[in-house]
């Protein structure tokens, strides 16, 4: 868990971060965004200490972070950056034993946990773990950059623009994967980026900033009915509102029960493409189908239109 | 990489083959020179003035005649011939057939049991040396040989010569005869010249380098410095002696300690000191250039990772930006090789000795005893540090 209370930077006379508070569940991820010179990165990096905060301060865990030397906290918490930030001149398995080498694990531990992280992210380690970080594709470093940052089991992660650099085919899949990873490891995510559509994508809690001000932490879908600010609803957009709250719904949440002909879909899409799926096979209602082919009820246009309402 | 080769070009299946420009030059140089330049020059004495000898009057029929053909061979390699190995191994076998002739002519014209006639190489000989040499690098070049294996091509180069000096192949050539009487001093004078090369390199590397940290740390201070270690550069290396003379000598006469240290207005002190000062912009110049080359995502990330500034000055940032700082410590050896020379002058001692005294007696064999070992040095420390700059900079591409 993160507690952020009052977080404050000014640098002279310009305030960067302005009395900033708010609390990350553990296990949860929650999403900054804003638009750039908006202090979100400059919040993220008070929480790891990289910047000092003028005032205000920050509990992981219920422990203020000033307990400890600014190096020291830094490696209880992860940490990935834009460009990710490898060392060129170590290999793929160096980079990541980074952490654990700072803690003083001994070494079959080290391989072991290396071991481990490259198969969780599908780097097979025969070919993967002495290659150099130029060896390897823009989505293969992205995942050492993340397998680095959770080498040491942090319970905290921070990321800044982790998926800034990557395609769009290659960013949905990341961001999966990153959902996945963090349910596993039930790693609690702060993570800060200008694009909204990767805010609701993986936010449990999204945090719009603007001028150093924290304008609303909410739910996605309250900052869609509910914004706090002008500023909110222009950040997530006023013309594609409507679909984007039916994004935030699966279709396993939404059946109701009763009989349909029409076509089956699984419960774990989303209202927005159970809509287009209607519309593209002409038919009222989908029926709402298991792995395991047990039917959880219907869908009809009617029930997902009424969702797409404040 | 064949067709890309200047002066070759293949038409259809037989191919036309034009002369390659730099042979065409090297080959008429060594041409004139062997022509009407003498290949040695016979003296009764070292200090008379000499009496020429062309590469025929001195080897006998068959031994000249050998040497011909393979000048002729090398010379048609380096006209026609775009293979670079052939061009390379001609002008080697002929580098060798030269230096032999030149051997034998200072065994054919000294008597038996005298020391006192000198035989010297002459013009014809240096010019075919050197063109020979540009063929041979010229070629070594178009093949393009990996780090690894320039080191080994140098060290079985010098082997070679070691070997063939060692077995006294050249002992009466004159440059070996100046040897013979100087051999204790030369292994003293030698030892001096690395000593005050190397020694200003290292005291050059401990300060220079925690001050190109400092001038990136601090990119108010990088200014002041740099523009005052370039303000150094330029003053040229006899006036900056001739500056250090004063204030070493005035320390010397002030503090007994300094003058029994050997810190004194003359000798190798200030010697010491100016290649020292010298080598400061390079060491401090490349190590700020380095650091501000290496990727601000690894620094941020290591910071962020939990390494102290030491660790990510150690283990991160010095690391990726050792090629560039090796290729000033590179530029301040050369340097250093070279301008000992002229610490001689100074009482500094060292290989310049021999350059100094030889051109003090017009004897011009003693000059050489000392440039030959310089230039050899330099140009193996300017070649060591590239190959070891390559290997470093592929390591972290």
């Amino acid at each position: 868990m993160i507690e952020v209370e009052n977080l404050t930077k000014r640098y002279g006379e310009t305030t960067v971060v302005d009395r900033v508070s708010f609390t990350v569940e553990r296990g949860s991820i929650a999403v900054i965004v804003g638009t750039s010179g908006s202090g979100k990165s400059t919040l993220l990096r008070m929480i790891n200490r990289l910047v000092e905060p003028t005032s205000g301060r920050v509990l992981i865990d219920g422990r203020d972070t000033r307990g400890d030397p600014a190096h020291l906290l830094r490696r209880r918490i992860g940490y990935v950056i834009q460009g990710y930030g490898l060392f060129p001149h170590r290999t793929v398995a160096q980079n990541i034993a980074t952490v654990p080498r700072l803690l003083g694990w001994d070494a079959r531990r080290i391989e072991a946990r290396v071991r481990e992280l490259l198969e969780v992210f599908s780097l097979d380690p025969a070919s993967y773990a002495d290659a150099l970080p130029h060896q390897l594709s823009g989505g293969q470093q992205q995942r050492v950059g993340v397998a680095r940052a959770l080498a040491a089991e942090p319970a905290v992660l921070l990321m800044d623009e982790p998926f800034g650099a990557l395609d769009p085919i290659i960013r949905t899949k990341a961001q999966d994967d990153l959902r996945g990873i963090q349910q596993r490891f039930g790693t609690t995510v702060l993570l800060v980026t200008h694009d909204m559509d990767e805010a609701f994508r993986l936010g449990d809690r999204v945090a719009v900033m603007s001028a150093g001000q924290l304008l609303q932490y909410d739910r996605p879908a309250a900052l869609l009915t509910r914004p706090a600010a002008e500023f909110v609803s222009r950040m997530t957009g006023l013309a594609d509102r409507a679909l984007r709250l039916l994004s935030l719904v699966t279709a396993g949440e939404a059946a109701l029960p009763g009989p349909s002909d029409g076509p089956a879909v699984a419960p774990t899409i989303s209202l927005r493409e159970a809509l287009s799926e209607l519309l593209w096979s002409g038919a009222d209602s989908a029926r709402v189908v298991d792995a395991d082919g047990t039917v959880r009820g219907r869908l009809t246009v009617a029930t997902i239109l009424a969702r797409g309402r404040p | 990489m064949s067709e890309a080769q200047p002066g070759t070009l293949a038409v259809g299946g037989a191919g036309i083959t034009r002369i390659d420009p730099l042979g065409a030059v090297l080959v008429a140089a060594g041409a004139a020179a062997l022509l009407f330049l003498p290949f040695v020059v016979f003296k009764s004495n070292r200090i008379v003035p000499g009496d020429p000898r062309t590469l025929v009057q001195v080897l006998p029929a068959w031994g000249a005649l050998g040497c011909a053909a393979l000048l002729a061979l090398a010379a048609a390699a380096a006209l026609w011939v775009a293979n670079a190995r052939a061009r390379l191994a001609l002008a080697l076998l002929a580098l060798a057939a030269v230096a032999l002739a030149a051997a034998a002519a200072g065994d054919a014209l000294t008597p038996p049991g005298d020391r006192v006639v000198r035989v010297a190489p002459g013009g014809a000989f240096w010019v075919v040396l050197v063109c020979l040499g540009l063929l041979g690098t010229d070629a070594t070049t178009r093949l393009r040989p990996g780090p690894g294996l320039r080191v080994l091509m140098l060290a079985a180069s010098l082997a070679v010569v070691g070997l063939a000096l060692a077995h006294g192949v050249f002992d009466h050539l004159s440059i070996m005869r100046e040897y013979a009487v100087n051999a204790v001093r030369f292994a003293r004078e030698a030892r001096q010249h690395l000593k005050l090369a190397f020694g200003s390199l290292a005291a050059a590397a401990l300060v220079g380098l925690p001050l190109g940290v400092l001038c990136h740390r601090a990119p108010r201070l990088r200014p002041g410095v740099l523009t005052t270690l370039n303000v150094i550069q330029t003053i040229p290396a006899i006036a900056l002696f001739g500056i250090l003379m004063a204030p070493l000598g005035a320390l010397a006469a002030a503090v007994p300690l300094a003058d029994r240290l050997g810190i004194r207005g003359i000798g190798a002190a200030p010697a010491v000191v100016a290649l020292f000062l010298y080598s400061l912009l390079p060491i401090v110049a490349n190590t700020v250039a380095g650091l501000k080359r290496v990727s601000r995502a690894a620094v941020d990330a290591a910071h962020g990772m939990g390494m102290t500034s030491w660790q990510v000055l150690t283990q991160v940032e010095l690391l990726l930006a050792l090629p560039v700082i090796l290729t000033g410590v590179r530029v301040v050896l050369v340097q250093n090789i070279g301008m000992v020379t002229i610490a001689a002058l100074i009482g500094g001692g060292g290989l310049g000795a021999f350059v100094f005294q030889g051109i003090g007696q017009t004897a011009i064999d003693l000059v050489l005893l000392g440039a030959i070992p310089i230039v050899t040095l330099a140009f193996s420390a300017a070649l060591i540090l590239d190959a070891l700059v390559e290997v470093l900079d592929r390591v972290k591409a």
